[in-house]
């Protein structure tokens, strides 16, 4: 059975783990980490390439590296997580409904919880590219799982979407693995991924980066089998009769992160225009007690930031538990 | 030998399907598709309408009113997503406020109940965002809202439980009388029946016209849709019509049965039956359109999906339903809207008229119900404790943002009529339906099918052949 925890953190990833190890050194004892997947680590687990920790460990580490760093840490200071443990409701009281197979149907009462939930991917829907909507039209983070995790290659020719940093490192990826990568087409005149993605993922490898270009049209009833380009002005309206079409089976989408703060906006939290939750000086939300870190607040370009955030709010709620409130 | 052979597994020929699995008869359906619903079924308003629409005395009117009555019991039965839901026909002028009045008449002498002419006050109370140049409304109660694809499914599934065959993933490819049956050809095998009914919705002309004389002529016609999260609740309480106009209903504001707003559609051409591409001229139509029924800006930066569904308008304008010149072929065909309400009604009149042609004995053993699917994200608080108590496996989310667990994954894979794509699972039990639009689950989705079919991971298809989602091994 699981005791009242004092402390509950919502998402097991980076800014999770920060924040319980951050609030277990400032004295809070009783902690209990939620996580949904069957491991801690979140998304790191499938980042194999590096880049990650410099700032952190100074060292240059992999995802699953740098989340191994914090897990050990979890694991030899005893704090407690329960992992296939979704969390259904969030109540403004600061009551936590969550599922878990091996703990059953829980309520939990704590004093102070920290929304560390991270973001996910905006889709082909959300974008609203026109044409069919067949299959061979993912995001860059789903391909990273089944060509990461799952050892499977979801494209032979492949056009990018997008030049987030992710959409950089599948180029690489998908590259490395034998696929062809034909281009990435970015709808701004700049690329918004790090400067080391775009020569390293892309440069060194000849991809072309297209600036001011979209996909107009996706083609394929099954699969996909082509995408129309289109070149655009500077209102970002494309220019139709400059379109061109490449055949490709699949399309990459790097077209940006939502904070999934859903869970926390229902229970009445504010959240920004972006959908990150609202938070003031100590990174708590507009509900008294709930705190927030990491890409649920605002999505980050290094985990190493996600990780200070998150150390910077569980030393926050810490504060918040102890000062008695 | 079969008794009845039904070609279409949309919402039509899998309701035929379930009424005549009522009579000891033996039954098989064929689509053409991988999976059912998955033409007009899948991608439409998914309105039960009241039934004011149709002009009196049009098949459209008998089974629209007939089928829309029927939903409530029927969806217990065959437990499917079905939510009683008023429809409001909003007038913005008071010519309109006539047109609203014309539609009322039109819907009483059509046999709808409880049909009310509402002003402006009535409006406001319930829809607090209509917009200020909303003058009153036709207000429909009898209406609802559905899981179109669930409907046919669970009507499929209910089918085979009592014994009916389905054969998916085969075209037929002719027809022919032979002696005291018909023999239908597919692009895989050959069958023979008693009798055959023609329910191919999109392609119901051309399976007319393999046995029996020319009747209507197929103009498939394309409307696009918006989708906005769940977050949008509240937003519209009741499906808002505007009034309709030559051009047709229009474009319409929805709750649906998932608690999103559908927003659509727009209505153009396609001459290619078998897709159905967004366009952004079209969609910028729906926006435009849908933007004057409420007071606020609609929050169009929570659209979740746009799609767009295929509707089979025939040119002779009504559905043709019934016997034709050839014994033993029947029609269910040109069925646009209000093919989704008319569905059960239409099925219902054809088995018994096949049952009665066929001297079909009642099947005593018929069972009504549908084994119930249990949905984790629909029960109550003390359900889930209760459920999670006894059954652990529940509580192993796969689909976050519609909390679907593996559980009810694996349950619709084997079920009768159970998913065997990516998107036979999303249509039975909502995974990657929601915000995220399985960015998250699709890898586990992809999982449990290679798992739960035993087939490798590249084998598993998103929906008809050629849909592969994963290509091959990495080095």
């Amino acid at each position: 059975m699981i005791s009242n925890p004092d402390l509950v953190i919502v998402g097991g990833g980076s800014a999770g783990m920060a924040a319980a190890l951050e609030a277990k050194k400032r004295g809070i004892e009783n902690i209990l980490i939620l996580e949904t997947d069957p491991y801690l680590g979140g998304v790191l687990r499938q980042c194999i390439h590096t880049g990650f920790g410099l700032r952190t460990f100074s060292e240059d580490l992999s995802g699953p590296e740098y989340a191994a760093r914090y897990i050990e840490r979890i694991e030899s200071e005893g704090i407690r997580y329960l992992l296939n443990t979704p969390v259904l409701e969030v109540r403004p009281d600061l009551t936590v409904i969550a599922i878990s197979k091996e703990e059953g149907y829980l309520e939990l009462h704590p004093k102070a919880s920290i929304a560390a939930t991270g973001c996910r991917e905006r889709g082909a829907g959300t974008i609203a590219i026109p044409g069919t909507r067949p299959a061979g039209v993912l995001t860059a983070g789903t391909a990273q799982r089944y060509v990461n995790i799952e050892g499977y290659r979801p494209g032979k020719r492949v056009v990018i979407l997008g030049s987030g940093d992710i959409g950089l490192i599948m180029a690489r990826r998908l590259t490395l693995e034998g696929a062809k990568v034909l281009c990435v087409a970015e709808l701004m005149p700049k690329s918004g991924g790090l400067k080391r993605n775009i020569v390293q993922c892309l440069e060194d490898f000849d991809i072309p980066l297209l600036l001011s270009t979209t996909v107009v049209e996706i083609h394929g009833k099954d699969r996909v089998t082509a995408v129309t380009l289109a070149s655009v002005d500077e209102n970002r309206t494309p220019i139709l009769e400059k379109a061109w079409r490449v055949e490709c089976d699949t399309l990459l989408l790097s077209v940006g992160l939502v904070p999934e703060t859903e869970l926390f906006s229902d229970a009445g939290a504010a959240v920004e225009r972006g959908n990150g939750l609202t938070v003031d000086d100590h990174l708590m939300s507009t509900i008294p007690g709930l705190f927030g870190c990491g890409n649920a607040v605002k999505v980050h370009d290094l985990v190493d930031n996600v990780s200070l955030q998150g150390e910077k709010a569980g030393g926050f709620a810490a504060e918040y538990i102890l000062g008695g409130k | 030998m079969e008794d009845v052979i039904i070609i279409g597994g949309g919402v039509i020929g899998c309701m035929t399907l379930r009424y005549l699995s009522r009579y000891k008869l033996s039954l098989r359906l064929i689509e053409s598709h991988n999976d059912l619903a998955s033409g007009a079924t899948m991608a439409n308003s998914a309105i039960i309408h009241a039934g004011y629409d149709p002009e009196p005395g049009t098949a459209k009117a008998y089974f629209n009113v007939r089928g829309c009555g029927m939903y409530p019991a029927l969806a217990k039965e065959l437990d499917f997503l079905y939510r009683p839901l008023p429809s409001l026909v909003v007038a913005f002028s008071e010519e309109q406020m006539a047109t609203a009045e014309a539609l009322r008449t039109r819907g009483e002498e059509n046999g709808v109940e409880k049909l009310e002419v509402i002003g402006r006050e009535r409006l406001l109370e319930l829809e607090p965002n209509i917009s200020d140049e909303a003058v009153g409304a036709l207000y429909a109660p009898t209406a609802g809202i559905v899981e179109p694809w669930g409907a046919a499914i669970a009507a499929a599934e209910n089918a085979c439980d009592n014994g009916a065959k389905l054969s998916l993933g085969e075209k037929v490819i002719g027809m022919e009388k032979a002696g005291d049956g018909i023999l239908v050809h597919t692009d895989k095998a050959d069958y023979k029946a008693r009798a055959v009914v023609n329910a191919a919705g999109v392609w119901s002309d051309k399976i007319n016209d393999m046995l029996a004389p020319h009747i209507f002529d197929i103009t498939p016609r394309l409307g696009q849709y918006y989708l906005l999260d769940r977050r949008t609740s509240g937003l519209v309480n009741n499906t808002l019509f505007a009034c309709p106009t030559k051009e047709g209903k229009g474009v319409l504001l929805s709750p649906s049965v998932h608690e999103k707003l559908m927003i659509g559609p727009d209505a153009k051409a396609m001459p290619d039956r078998d897709l159905t591409p967004t366009d952004s001229a079209g969609l910028a139509f729906v926006k435009e359109n849908a933007a004057r029924f409420l007071k606020c800006p609609l929050p169009m930066n929570l659209n979740i999906r746009t799609y767009a569904g295929i509707r089979p308008t025939p040119s002779n304008g009504d559905f043709t339903v019934g016997r034709t010149p050839v014994e033993g072929f029947y029609n269910a065909a040109g069925i646009e809207s209000p093919g989704l309400a008319s569905s059960p009604a239409i099925g219902l009149e054809l088995a018994e008229m096949i049952a009665r042609d066929l001297g079909a004995e009642k099947n005593e053993d018929f069972n009504p119900f549908r084994r119930k699917q249990i949905r984790l994200n629909r029960l109550s608080e003390e359900e889930k404790k209760e459920l999670i108590a006894r059954e652990p496996g529940y509580a192993s989310i796969v689909c976050k943002c519609e909390k679907v667990s593996e559980k009810e994954i694996v349950d619709c894979i084997h079920r009768n009529a159970g998913a065997t794509t990516v998107k036979g699972v999303k249509k039975r039990v909502g995974a990657g339906l929601g915000r995220c639009q399985a960015g998250f689950c699709q890898p586990v989705v992809v999982n449990i099918l290679a798992r739960e079919l035993g087939i490798p991971k590249d084998q598993v298809l998103y929906d008809d052949p050629g849909s592969e989602i994963l290509l091959e091994k990495t080095k």
